[in-house]
């Protein structure tokens, strides 16, 4: 009766990422009408600076108001459904993105092509580059979304390049050489590497060895290099950003203009300015082809004009631009910061992360075994019994169980601290607990504690009386 | 091939290189042609006048008023400011309650409260082009196929091709009969594509249509519906014209017929609708599924995600649609100013024989200029429309970009301009006629000899003159750009 991808699941959103987030719509924390409640930490959105914003609009009703100097434009903005987009709008997009790269790259308009957020800018990539049945890697773990995002409807197939704790998640030269077989045996084409950077779930940025490796692979098999920058504004620590297009420039390779026709961009305004709402996303590529087509493509899902001519107006304000990058960094920091910190109290530690929106929890040490069951036992416990929605390492498809990705800047610094208490109380019931257990897994608790140390790093200690900030 | 090209094609798909984007039609030439020199009324007088173009401009003023008193719904009133955190934060696929409370109410009324809409059951898309992908990657498969009535617009063949890899079959409609949509003509290619060996998914219809301008009435639609029940087929009612009805028959929706005592399987039903044309906002980009189908509303629910409504747009939307006072006069005065506009471009035309379609809605007219072709061929429709953009300096849009069976028609947009405008394009259209007539008539006189003689009466070469005029630069001699095609 209905299509085949109308039935099937490749989507995937009956995996935990989902059920967490239903589960958490039914039973949401609030801390006057309900203090027992759900708190969301498995959505990454940034909701830190809307102060920021909402001062500038306050100061500029004009752009809300659809108006330019004190004139109505409602009915120009109404008729204009042009795919090239609003070019006002694309000019001051690719100066933000170069503002954000410290302009140590320069992007052109006429390459910037824009559609309705990060989600289906992804799978117009996939469309323009892979025929249904050929694949691309990417390397885990990665945002669970993109099962859908890539997939679905597309008919590409995803083959996980493995990532292991044992070096921080990075990406090597091996992995990416095995996942590459691994797909040969499969009988599947590869067509290109897919990578976040800054990444979802790590919260860190691809330092320049993963960056050449990616490089090397992708002049070697002449795949394509897709990388997800939407998080390139929240990069709140050092090692700095370095983009693909920087370290491609760096590198100097031969037939630079060959590597460059095959490296993609995405980009979106949801993560760095807090905005997901108003579905800004956008591909920035080199290929000619590639941009006449996903142009075309965007006709599915354009920016509604009113929201266009909003952000053009926002981002022409240098002045104001600059300051919310700054202060949206600083209070990111902080914010990460303080959840390092009360995790550690906990007795749980962290990857190393210098960006994003959320960290990389380590929790290897409070499974039962070590299998995904396991995790799945824990995740369920901490969704029902301590009322936090975080996602598993599973659903990001990371090869090792016990990781969980929690959220810091979606909720207010209270809130932060409620999740904070609830973890701490949640660890120390876990270790008395074990105190009855079995040696061999405390044992096993005692290595994986002195493990921890190899995670958590020093970091000035939480003070409770720090400012407010949201 | 170059081998730059030999490389793209190896490099991307096959959906990025090749042709199923659909825009080396003529219908997008004409664009390009308008592009090329636009019509303006102080900067460019004699440009290209765009008559290629859907869209409903005659009602902004309404909207603009309506928007200067209600700052809120742009959320740029001091308390509005505060608002915008939770909308610009605001993703769910699930859309804005008050949004789809307001789209279903406005379309309650649009069809005059005939019927009831569930906001739950309205998906948003990217545009009524987003919903018609959406919906045809829930109901088929690669390779199956939609039929549709011709003439039909022609972005469906992109909008439902090119990424699904699903197939258009059309149902040949005949002017015969004013294309009326026929039992005969649905089972005549349903049984093409038995033979074929292509397995029918469903049917797209566009009610009110487009290019026609007209509505389908209850017998047909009636008909429509015991046909795919009985093939067990879908059907997709593509009504974003639904409000642009603007003289009688009214407009029956495909909701209506369900209601009435007919065996329908509901799941079979599915409605496309947009505020591009009822409320001319291409711009925003609210497009909407509404179906009878529980499956098809969960997965093109989750299929939104590539096009969802700007939550800003899905506000501004909420507000003003549920402004009961304001949308009950916004519809009653755009049908009313959207007839007016009709009637005076078909009284120009009257007076000149230009024939077409008897109308009742939508923004454009069918008009029938079969008799101006050289002969009854589509190269040679195609030599007219080249004459209309590049001599009569109109964009109008060939039949056969429409898949029009038919050679000599042409889709006429009329409610993307001003009076003065719409004036200006007649006169145009009416001197073009008249020139055409005179050398018909005079190629009848004249046949024998090889010598073409142009004589007018004298009122009426001051008209033409002041016409000429306008219309271009060069010859004072007022002859028929025909004429100049032929020796």
């Amino acid at each position: 009766m209905l299509s085949r991808k109308a039935s099937c699941d490749s989507h995937e959103q009956d995996s935990s990422y989902f059920l967490g987030w239903q589960e958490y719509e039914k039973n949401p924390y609030h801390e006057v009408q309900n203090p027992n409640g759900i708190i969301q930490m498995g959505l990454a959105e940034n909701q830190l600076s809307f102060d920021l914003l909402e001062s500038w609009l306050a100061s500029n009703t004009d752009a809300l108001g659809l108006k330019r100097n004190g004139r109505s434009v409602f009915r120009e903005l109404a008729l204009f459904q042009d795919y090239h987009g609003f070019p006002a709008f694309k000019n001051e997009l690719v100066e933000f993105m170069a503002k954000l790269r410290g302009y140590k790259v320069a992007f052109d308009p006429n390459k910037l092509v824009l559609m309705a957020g990060s989600t289906s800018a992804n799978e117009i990539l996939m469309f323009c580059l892979a025929e249904p049945g050929e694949a691309f890697l990417l390397p885990t773990p990665y945002y669970p979304g993109f099962d859908r995002d890539l997939k679905w409807r597309t008919g590409v197939e995803i083959v996980p390049i493995h990532c292991s704790s044992s070096n921080d998640f990075r990406i090597t030269a091996c992995a990416l050489e095995e996942a590459y077989q691994r797909a040969q045996k499969l009988n599947l084409k590869v067509k290109g590497v897919l990578v976040t950077n800054p990444s979802n779930p790590l919260g860190s940025t691809l330092n320049r060895d993963e960056l050449n490796h990616l490089i090397d692979f992708a002049i070697k098999k002449e795949v394509h290099i897709i990388s997800d920058e939407i998080y390139s504004g929240t990069v709140f620590d050092s090692p700095s950003f370095i983009s693909i297009t920087e370290a491609v420039m760096e590198k100097h390779v031969d037939h630079e203009s060959d590597l460059l026709g095959r490296i993609h961009i995405v980009y979106s305004l949801s993560k760095d300015l807090g905005l997901p709402g108003f579905r800004v996303g956008m591909i920035y590529s080199n290929n000619e082809t590639v941009v006449a087509a996903a142009t075309k493509m965007s006709s599915f899902g354009l920016v509604s004009s009113q929201t266009q001519f909003l952000l053009s107006n926002m981002l022409s304000d240098k002045k104001f631009t600059s300051k919310y990058i700054k202060e949206n960094q600083r209070r990111l920091k902080k914010r990460k910061d303080m959840l390092v910190s009360g995790l550690r109290s906990a007795g749980i530690g962290c990857a190393k992360s210098n960006a994003g929106l959320f960290c990389w929890v380590d929790m290897r040490y409070l499974l039962r075994s070590d299998t995904f069951e396991a995790e799945k036992e824990l995740w369920k416990r901490i969704l029902f019994e301590v009322g936090l929605n975080i996602s598993p390492g599973s659903s990001c498809h990371c090869s090792e169980p016990g990781w969980f990705r929690v959220c810091f800047a979606n909720m207010s610094q209270e809130i932060l601290k409620v999740a904070i208490r609830r973890i701490e109380a949640f660890a120390e019931s876990l270790s008395s607990a074990s105190g009855r257990e079995n040696l061999s897994h405390q044992r096993s608790a005692r290595n994986s504690r002195r493990s921890l140390s190899k995670w958590v790093f020093p970091i000035s200690s939480y003070n409770d009386h720090e400012p407010a900030d949201r | 091939m170059s081998f730059v090209d030999r490389n793209q094609e190896n490099l991307l798909s096959k959906i990025a290189t090749g042709n199923g984007h659909g825009e080396n039609s003529p219908y997008f030439d004409g664009w390009k042609a308008f592009e090329n020199d636009p019509f303006h009324a102080s900067e460019n007088p004699r440009g290209v006048i765009q008559m290629g173009l859907a869209e409903n401009q005659l009602c902004f003023d309404l909207i603009q008023d309506w928007t200067k008193k209600n700052p809120k719904a742009s959320i740029c009133t001091p308390d509005g400011v505060d608002a915008f955190r939770d909308i610009a934060i605001f993703q769910d696929y699930h859309g804005l309650p008050e949004f789809r409370n307001a789209v279903a109410k406005f379309m309650t009324k649009v069809r005059g409260n005939r019927v009831r809409f569930d906001p739950n059951r309205i998906v948003m898309s990217g545009g009524a082009t987003g919903a018609h992908e959406t919906i045809v990657f829930c109901l088929a498969n690669p390779g199956e196929a939609f039929l549709v009535p011709t003439p039909y617009y022609p972005g469906f063949d992109r909008d439902l091709r090119w990424r699904t890899g699903v197939q258009l079959l059309p149902v040949v409609c005949e002017s015969s009969n004013n294309f009326k949509v026929t039992r005969k003509a649905l089972e005549a290619a349903y049984e093409s594509a038995q033979e074929a060996n292509i397995r029918v998914k469903g049917l797209l219809l566009t009610n009110p249509s487009n290019p026609l301008g007209t509505v389908l009435d209850r017998e047909t639609l009636r008909s429509i519906v015991s046909f795919i029940n009985e093939k067990n087929i879908h059907l997709v009612s593509d009504e974003i014209y639904a409000a642009t009805v603007f003289s009688e028959p009214g407009f029956v929706s495909i909701s209506e017929i369900i209601e009435e005592e007919i065996i329908c399987n509901r799941d079979l039903i599915h409605i496309v609708y947009s505020l591009s044309k009822d409320m001319g906002f291409p711009g925003f980009r609210v497009g909407i599924i509404y179906s009878y189908n529980d499956a098809v509303v969960h997965c093109s629910r989750k299929m939104s995600s590539f096009g969802l409504v700007s939550s800003q747009t899905q506000h501004l939307i909420a507000s003003m649609l549920s402004d009961d006072e304001f949308v009950d006069r916004f519809i009653a005065e755009s049908a009313k100013r959207l007839g007016k506009r009709h009637e005076v471009f078909t009284q120009g035309l009257d007076q000149v024989g230009i024939g077409y379609l008897k109308s009742n809605a939508g923004l454009f007219l069918w008009m029938d200029l079969h008799h101006l072709l050289k002969e009854q061929t589509f190269e040679a429709e195609m030599e007219l429309w080249r004459v209309i953009i590049n001599e009569v300096k109109l964009n109008v849009s060939p039949g056969s970009s429409f898949h029009c069976s038919e050679p000599g028609w042409f889709r006429v947009c009329f409610a993307n301009m001003d009076d003065s405008t719409m004036d200006l394009a007649l006169t145009r259209i009416v001197t073009f006629a008249l020139q055409s007539k005179e050398v018909r008539i005079q190629r009848k006189k004249c046949w024998a000899s090889n010598r073409l003689r142009l004589s007018f009466s004298k009122r009426r070469m001051d008209d033409i003159m002041m016409a000429q005029s306008l219309l271009s630069p060069h010859s004072p001699i007022p002859q028929s750009p025909l004429v100049r095609a032929r020796t």
